[in-house]
């Protein structure tokens, strides 16, 4: 590890006070949070302006390693907990780091109703298709036919692809990438911070200990190269064919659009309301 | 057979061995592990039920409130943050009256985050209509989710059983698991009078209007309160087909006792030791363990309680702005007696701290030392600048 990386993760964790952490070795958790650490980095944020919520699981415990404002909420609700900080502090950078079962089960419907209200807020969402810390139960994007301590002969429910649902759901802003290709996701993880509206970077990530492991899955390397092997960037993929593409994902941006941001149009209102003109919403004033 | 089992497994055997027919649940811990071997149970036929893992607990709590309503035994397990989030259909369970049983593992509330034993999860659902069991063993575990159906489907409200995190969950004891037949002459079949019936449409969850809703609490309040009468007839069938009885409280050593403990969950375990201990020394002290908490067995406190001069209650749970939930309970319940006994509360093991036998004898000497107790609960072994452990009170 060269001097640098080290003085940066010097800098951005509570490297003397909350480590050693709790992710297995070869977890895929780490390397989002480095993609992270790196990408606000070369945006040149204080720590003092960034605020890392989460929820529950092995992404929950992000927040209590990292030197920023940090929030460790409950089961699902990161976003929930982010959309009353943006409200109240507008001016603080806020990034939801979330799980799949956190995002998208028991907090699915905050996830599609923020993407469609369009906060400035940042949500990266690692998926590594398990719950991994209460055991390896199936979540939301476990593969059919894969196996979990709670489908121990195999899952018999569709997964949730996570990017797909949040452009479906309105967000201006959605991503893809895996933790195989690093610098690919410091770049999308950048631009999501970057972005002014609600984005979303989905990471494909590995639990090897509770769902490769049953799912012949091999190690983290093993997983990592199925990652390599299995992602087609958008560019590429909008020439292929569907039957190129079966069994493969996306990574890249999959959504840039520019929406009116709530915060503001809210702003818009009340000085509207406060010069006492019609108070109607955007367009009908 | 007798096995060595988890108190997670005991559950999942009980469950299994109640044939139950619907089981829906959400991971946490330190729950999990129920639903994992109940999930491996129906997936190898061992138990002919459906299991759904679901988004949420609410959804769990919700997805068999629909399968008890279509009629057939229905189960869930959670833990803390997942029964707080059960809380709106824990009310509607009751209030629907569905005889669902649900085994709550107690662990304690966050922020911060705490995954060990502590028991103010299911206390602060008491009064979601629910009838509440605490468990101090496996073999109790595995045989209140058996007697639970029992009773429920008889008063056709649901039973929530609760057992420490850890202490019990993750710990393996000797259990006598049950034959399924002699679970069957115990258990007879669900066969519930209302139902979601095709050839029989009825309407469920309609409105009720000031006119009837008053009316409609008041049966559920009298139905809860014949659980006192139906429970002991329960425990007697029970005891006649498995040998093993579970009063709503049980006594220990309360035989002339001047000090009566109150203790509920597994830190009664640990008060048997120091009442031996007690004992030993020529000191009249005796344990009242605390079994069925809703409804509350209010003569029967009275009764154990009534003849004591001092009593003793620990809890491990806390309400903020009122004390331990167990001493306010039993407080209410000895007023109305004339010589009333004095109430100590003591406070202890939130969030899993171990409380010894030397904590609760500390406790017992506390009490024999003094006459009154402080308005206030006293806070057992708070780590103070001391440095060592000591009692505080406000």
């Amino acid at each position: 590890m060269s001097q640098g990386v080290t003085k940066l993760i010097h800098k951005y964790l509570r490297h003397d006070k909350k480590f050693p952490h709790v992710w297995c070795p070869g977890c895929g958790n780490g390397i989002v949070l480095g993609a992270l650490i790196r990408a606000i980095d070369r945006i040149g944020l204080e720590k003092d302006e960034i605020v890392l919520a989460s929820g529950i699981g092995c992404s929950g415990r992000m927040p209590v390693y990292v030197d920023f404002n940090t929030l460790h909420t409950t089961h699902g609700r990161a976003l929930t907990f982010a959309t009353g900080i943006k409200l109240a502090k507008p001016s603080l950078t806020v990034i939801a780091i979330m799980g799949d079962g956190d995002a998208t089960a028991i907090g699915g419907n905050h996830f599609i109703h923020a993407a469609r209200r369009n906060l400035n807020l940042t949500a990266i969402i690692i998926n590594n298709q398990i719950y991994g810390m209460t055991g390896g139960q199936s979540s939301p994007t476990t593969p059919y036919g894969s196996y979990a301590t709670t489908a121990p002969y195999g899952l018999i429910e569709h997964a949730f692809s996570i990017a797909e649902l949040a452009v479906t759901a309105g967000a201006p802003f959605v991503a893809r990438g895996t933790v195989y290709h690093v610098e690919t996701l410091e770049d999308l993880v950048k631009k999501a911070i970057l972005k002014r509206g609600f984005a979303v970077v989905e990471v494909i990530s590995n639990c090897h200990v509770q769902y490769g492991r049953r799912n012949n899955m091999g190690d983290p390397v093993t997983m990592m190269k199925w990652m390599r092997d299995h992602a087609i960037r958008v560019e590429k993929a909008s020439s292929m064919s569907i039957d190129d593409m079966e069994g493969k994902f996306t990574i890249g941006v999959l959504a840039d659009v520019e929406k009116p941001i709530y915060t503001e149009e809210y702003q818009k209102i009340r000085e509207g309301a406060i010069k006492g003109r019609p108070t109607g919403g955007p367009g009908h004033g | 057979m007798r096995q060595v089992i988890k108190g997670n497994h005991a559950v999942s055997h009980g469950v299994r061995l109640s044939r139950v027919k619907v089981i829906s649940a959400y991971p946490i811990t330190p729950q999990t592990t129920i639903v994992e071997q109940l999930s491996e149970m129906c997936a190898s036929g061992e138990l002919e039920a459906k299991f759904i893992k679901v988004e949420s607990e609410h959804s769990a709590m919700a997805a068999v409130v629909g399968s008890a309503s279509a009629g057939v035994r229905s189960f869930t397990a959670t833990s803390s943050h997942g029964l707080l989030l059960m809380h709106e259909v824990l009310h509607w369970t009751a209030g629907a009256r569905l005889p669902i049983v649900l085994a709550n593992v107690n662990r304690a509330v966050g922020p911060g985050w705490n995954i060990w034993a502590d028991q103010t999860d299911s206390l602060s659902q008491r009064d979601t209509g629910w009838i509440q069991f605490y468990c101090e063993s496996n073999q109790e575990v595995l045989d209140s989710v058996i007697m639970g159906y029992r009773l429920a489907e008889k008063v056709m409200l649901p039973v929530m059983l609760s057992y420490d995190a850890f202490f019990l969950s993750h710990t393996s004891e000797i259990v006598d698991v049950p034959d399924i037949e002699q679970v069957d002459e115990f258990l007879p079949p669900y066969e519930p009078e209302f139902r979601l019936d095709v050839n029989k449409p009825r309407m469920f969850g309609g409105m009720v209007g000031p006119d009837c809703y008053y009316e409609e609490r008041y049966v559920m309040f009298r139905d809860a309160l014949k659980v006192l009468d139906i429970y002991p007839q329960v425990c007697e069938q029970f005891h006649a087909v498995f040998g093993r009885e579970y009063d709503v409280v049980e006594e220990y050593r309360t035989e002339e006792a001047e000090i009566i403990l109150v203790t509920a969950g597994t830190i009664t375990s640990v008060s048997r030791i120091a009442v031996d201990r007690a004992r030993g020394e020529g000191k009249k002290v005796g344990l009242m363990k605390l079994r069925l908490f809703r409804p509350l067995p209010i003569e029967r406190w009275q009764k154990v309680l009534g003849n004591a001069a001092k009593v003793v209650v620990i809890d491990r749970d806390l309400c903020a702005g009122l004390g331990g939930v167990f001493a306010s309970e039993i407080r209410s319940a000895l007023y109305p007696l004339t010589n009333r006994s004095v109430l100590f509360s003591f406070i202890a093991g939130l969030g899993g701290r171990d409380v010894t036998p030397e904590d609760v004898e500390g406790m017992i000497n506390y009490a024999a030392a003094n006459e009154e107790p402080e308005t206030m609960p006293l806070f057992w072994g708070l780590k103070g600048d001391q440095g060592g452990n000591h009692a505080e009170t406000l």
